[in-house]
């Protein structure tokens, strides 16, 4: 049923200055990198990205920013503290063919973290590249250079890694590689430069989505995006090249809590 | 073809509708549901002014349901009048519009009626802020003047959606009948309810209450339609509930011309309106009805 369930925050491991992962224990099994939770801390929810999908010990991870009221207040919770947890919801990443690259921007690392380890249990050859705007925001880095990934850095400001943007470090690592696709999550105007890249050069591609959501259940239309009128959390967040096609408002504008555009 | 009828001189291609407040925010989403089979679509409500609405959780499901209070957020009119102007000629739109005054609806209707085929009244919404929904709906004298208001203002059909929340739904009904009303929607979501979280204390939506819809309110829906098909003359469109073919011949044989759709989409996605449709038609052969007329009403 489509209710909160409460869990308690097991533990915390603390990514950046302003991300944070909280584990909680959950069944995980049925769990697909890409999916997310419906977030409740008691004054509002929000969705999520998952990004640790653990079957074996029944453990999912939560990344979280710090960026308003509601992840200031997730981001001042203890271990013990509870949350509400709705879901998973959504379309996740497929998985095609076995030789991909995989790209996330800032906490878009998030899902595109949980699709990598699940990839590599399939055998898959994944590429990561990692963007952030300074060396101390790139996320997950030891993490999976521990599973013998070399994430490849992009930082906005040169301090660790390539000095630009993901897209623009994508254009030297697609020569010398050929990937059957590319996974993405980030900020929209990253994706759509990753979106233009792989139509391009014919890659085909699977980029991870953010709107404003309110049921999350796919009734009551927030989502919804032009023109095809495709839900964010029924039929997204993950949409393939194919359909990014058709969804005219990506990389251009969104809906706030009123339904009203603003620019992106 | 046998599904098509006449609904207050509209033409729809089956008495499916996509009921207010489902996937009706935009034309994207508006035009979906129509290419899906739904005979027309009514938009999520809107108003005047913009309206963020209420925060999340807005919605939660219940046993036989769903319980909500979005809070009838929509980015006002003249924002509104941009995604009319983008549904399909094929579309049948239904306009779902609110308010808390006379000049509210009137002006609302007014800017609307050359992008819509029909306007429904939201003066049930049992959500609603201060004035607006339920608070008209309750009370007959206020529903008549809301209808006088905006039949004065538009040339087009004028639908008022009723609350069950109310004694006498019939009386609601006649009051908006005598003021001139085309059509009647019966109803809008039941109670409100509430959900509570027995691990932390917390009411689970933020407004504390919401509508109740889905299968678990169809019973009193259709005693509403019922009740009202016999001391009313315009036609009614008949919604709670409504999950498959039976459910809408349940509604027709109750007095409902029409029937709404909409938390069932949870369950069956926008196939739900092809479904139902062939079910009617699957049963009028069977039966050798030749027009959905000819199912309005027989359970009296």
């Amino acid at each position: 049923m489509h209710i909160p369930k409460i869990v308690e925050i097991k533990r915390i491991i603390n990514e950046t200055k302003t991300v944070k992962t909280f584990i909680f224990d959950f069944k995980a099994d049925d769990i697909i990198p890409g999916q997310f939770m419906m977030v409740w801390n008691f004054e509002d929810e929000k969705p999520m990205s998952i990004s640790i999908i653990d079957e074996e010990k029944n453990e999912i991870g939560i990344s979280i920013k710090k960026v308003g009221p509601f992840t200031e207040n997730i981001h001042s919770m203890k271990v013990g503290d509870k949350l509400g947890l709705r879901g998973p919801y959504g379309h996740g990443f497929e998985l095609k063919g076995s030789k991909i690259l995989a790209v996330g921007g800032g906490v878009g690392m998030a899902p595109i973290a949980a699709f990598v380890e699940y990839g590599r249990r399939k055998k898959a050859d994944i590429d990561v590249i990692t963007a952030a705007s300074t060396k101390d925001e790139l996320l997950y880095m030891d993490k999976l250079k521990s599973t013998d990934i070399t994430p490849y850095a992009c930082t906005d400001d040169g301090s660790f890694g390539f000095c630009g943007f993901a897209t623009e470090f994508m254009a030297k690592i697609l020569q010398e590689n050929d990937y059957d696709m590319i996974v993405t999550c980030g900020p929209e105007v990253m994706m759509n430069g990753i979106f233009e890249i792989a139509e391009r050069l014919k890659i085909h591609a699977q980029f991870s989505l953010e709107r404003y959501m309110k049921c999350g259940l796919g009734l009551c239309g927030q989502c919804c995006v032009d023109d095809m009128g495709w839900r964010v959390c029924v039929e997204g967040p993950v949409f393939s090249i194919e359909d990014v096609r058709l969804i005219s408002e990506f990389g251009k504008y969104r809906r706030d809590a009123s339904g009203i555009k603003h620019d992106i | 073809m046998m599904l098509e009828i006449d609904f207050c001189k509209v033409k729809l291609k089956n008495p499916t509708m996509l009921a207010a407040g489902i996937l009706g925010s935009t034309a994207a989403s508006l035009n979906w549901a129509s290419r899906s089979g739904a005979g027309s679509v009514v938009t999520k409500s809107f108003s005047l002014n913009p309206n963020k609405g209420y925060k999340n959780p807005t919605t939660v499901e219940v046993s036989g349901g769903i319980i909500n209070a979005i809070g009838l957020s929509n980015p006002g009119v003249d924002a509104f009048v941009e995604e009319l102007k983008k549904i399909e000629s094929s579309t049948t739109i239904i306009a779902s519009i609110y308010g808390s005054s006379n000049d509210e609806f009137s002006q609302v209707a007014s800017k609307i009626e050359n992008y819509v085929d029909m306007i429904e009244l939201n003066v049930s919404c049992p959500h609603a802020q201060k004035g607006c929904g339920a608070s008209i709906g309750e009370d007959p004298e206020l529903t008549a003047q809301i209808v006088k208001a905006v039949k004065n203002s538009v040339k087009i059909p004028v639908i008022a959606k009723l609350t069950p929340n109310v004694t006498d739904i019939v009386e609601i009904a006649l009051s908006a009948e005598k003021a001139g009303c085309d059509a009647l929607t019966l109803i809008n979501s039941v109670g409100p309810g509430m959900k509570i979280d027995i691990e932390t204390g917390n009411p689970v939506l933020s407004n504390k209450f919401g509508g109740m819809s889905g299968p678990a309110i169809k019973p009193i829906a259709l005693r509403c339609v019922y009740d009202v098909y016999d001391a009313v003359e315009i036609p009614i469109i008949g919604v709670g509930g409504i999950a498959d073919y039976k459910d809408a011949l349940e509604f027709m044989y109750a007095g409902a011309k029409c029937v709404q759709i909409g938390t069932a989409i949870m369950y069956k996605g926008l196939d739900i309106f092809n479904e139902i449709n062939d079910g009617i038609k699957k049963f009028m052969a069977k039966r050798e009805y030749e027009s959905i007329d000819e199912l309005v009403g027989i359970a009296h």
